[in-house]
């Protein structure tokens, strides 16, 4: 195996375009390591980007914040400024494994590693996240939930890699959160989760939402019937009723050792209602 | 096989050593540089036995290739106690009887320092949070979790006469 760890991205590019074989991208590693140690991946030739330093930064300008690809969901939560902007998107980062895996851990490879239940994505898509893809033939950005095909693959072409996740500048009254269910408080992987953008007019009254579910199908799922439930309306218990049915009746989970399809479906609808009703509140400015 | 040279910092020391491609820092610690406090429970991050500090970060070594240490800081468990004195989190350890077969042990020592450096009066459930990626099978958690705390109030006790220090936040 060959360890490379490039100060640009465009010699990482470059790197990645002419490389033969299984090559990796190494950001936290949270993920490889672990595949590679259990024998799942042989890469034989694995591309740090942690030495390239704009990818190491978070940038806040007019249009929103840019979140390096190498940048550790611990260092997401220190940023003051985005955890008070996207606070669902922050915590949805610290939710993955221990304190010692979010020292490292990444969403850009939460993302790229491409699991049905990775915590930020839905975090992400409902915040209206893109992402920054850098190629040999230059640059793209991509919706968030456009990235992942199906468990472990992605739409990334040989020689493309993640630059950053970019975060739009919040609107006023808007409010996100993730939830999702395990059965323990920390370290296991999500059942179901939920993640909600809504914003709100000067009444209460919702303009716009987003809903994404994660583990209740083969990808990370963008749920417009759920969102509309929440449109023109207050968020009230009606509207939030509507929300759970529609989060339901949109999940098409699998039955494993975490739960059962009939477990996933309802739990889907609960947490989108529960998350909804956070997102509300911090649209409305009280929490 | 062709070897990458490195040239690190562990426990203040300027360190150099080589290292295949996959190998981990647990592995370089342990087998190249005899470096074996930090222990190797599950190897996939879920256990916290090989807990180290990386540029003030307290990550996995498992988890990180040893060709990643370059031009890093690194702290271990043998950078702990300072000659024979043991750390205070070490002497309560004791105290508490917090251990028993020992081999969670330094992890925990290791993560329990790192969290006392940014936070001196984490609540239990801040330290039971902080802690939740360390494993420990003979002790129960319990205590653990007294010996962390005892730590903190001890080790504020002089700061105490002074203007007390601001409260920082917890995270990594
Ligand atoms: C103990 C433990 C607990 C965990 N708990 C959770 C949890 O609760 N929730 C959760 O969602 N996940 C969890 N995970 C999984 C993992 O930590 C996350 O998926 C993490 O976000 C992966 O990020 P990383 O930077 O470590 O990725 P890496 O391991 O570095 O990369 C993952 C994959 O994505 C590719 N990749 C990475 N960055 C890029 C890029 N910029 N461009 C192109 N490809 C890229 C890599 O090549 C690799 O294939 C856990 C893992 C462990 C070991
Ligand atoms: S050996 Fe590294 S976490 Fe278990
Ligand atoms: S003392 Fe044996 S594992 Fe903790």
């Amino acid at each position: 195996m060959q360890y490379h760890a490039p100060a640009t991205v465009k010699d990482a590019v470059k790197l990645l375009a002419g490389s033969k074989g299984n090559t990796q991208i190494l950001a936290g590693g949270t993920d490889l390591l672990v595949r590679m140690r259990s024998g799942f991946s042989e890469p034989e030739t694995i591309i740090d980007i942690k030495r390239i330093s704009p990818m190491c930064k978070i940038a806040r300008d007019g249009k929103g914040f840019s979140i390096g690809a190498a940048v550790s969901s611990s260092e997401m939560s220190e940023n003051a400024a985005l955890a008070k902007a996207w606070p669902g998107v922050v915590e949805s980062a610290a939710l993955i494994g221990s304190t010692q895996i979010q020292g490292r851990a990444t969403i850009a490879g939460n993302l790229c590693n491409a699991s049905p239940a990775a915590d930020s994505v839905p975090a992400m898509v409902a915040a209206g996240a893109k992402a920054l893809i850098r190629g040999p033939k230059g640059k793209r950005k991509v919706a968030v939930e456009k990235i992942c095909k199906g468990p472990g693959k992605t739409i990334l072409k040989k020689g493309e890699l993640l630059e950053a996740i970019l975060l739009p500048a919040k609107p006023a009254r808007t409010g996100d959160a993730y939830l999702r269910f395990i059965p323990r408080t920390e370290m296991d992987i999500a059942v179901a989760g939920a993640g909600i953008c809504v914003t709100l007019d000067a009444k209460g009254v919702c303009t716009a939402a987003r809903v994404s579910l994660g583990a209740i199908a083969p990808t990370v799922l963008l749920v417009d019937k759920a969102a509309k439930a929440l449109v023109g309306t207050r968020i009230d218990d009606a509207a939030l009723d509507a929300l759970a049915a529609a989060c339901s009746a949109a999940a098409r989970p699998i039955n494993d050792k975490r739960g059962t399809k009939e477990f996933r479906t309802h739990i889907a609808g609960v947490l989108a209602r529960r998350a909804a009703i956070i997102a509300r509140d911090r649209a409305l400015g009280k929490v | 096989m062709f070897q990458i040279q490195v040239s690190t910092s562990i426990n203040g020391d300027d360190t150099e050593f080589s290292c295949e491609a996959d190998e981990t820092l647990l592995d370089v610690l342990r087998d190249r540089l005899g470096m074996t406090g930090s222990k190797e429970g599950c190897g996939t991050g879920d256990c916290g036995a090989c807990s180290v500090i990386v540029d003030g970060r307290l990550v996995c070594s498992c988890l990180m290739l040893g060709a990643e240490a370059q031009d890093r800081e690194i702290e271990t468990i043998e950078g702990m106690a300072d000659g024979t004195d043991l750390h205070p989190l070490q002497q309560k350890f004791l105290d508490h009887a917090a251990l028993q077969c020992g081999v969670c042990t330094p992890g925990f020592l290791v993560a329990a320092k790192s969290l006392l450096e940014r936070n001196d009066d984490p609540t239990e459930e801040e330290v039971r949070y902080w802690l939740a990626g360390n494993l420990c099978r003979c002790t129960g958690y319990d205590k653990i979790v007294r010996a962390v705390l005892d730590t903190a109030k001890d080790m504020r006790k002089p700061a105490k006469t002074k203007k007390p220090a601001a409260k920082k936040r917890v995270k990594a």
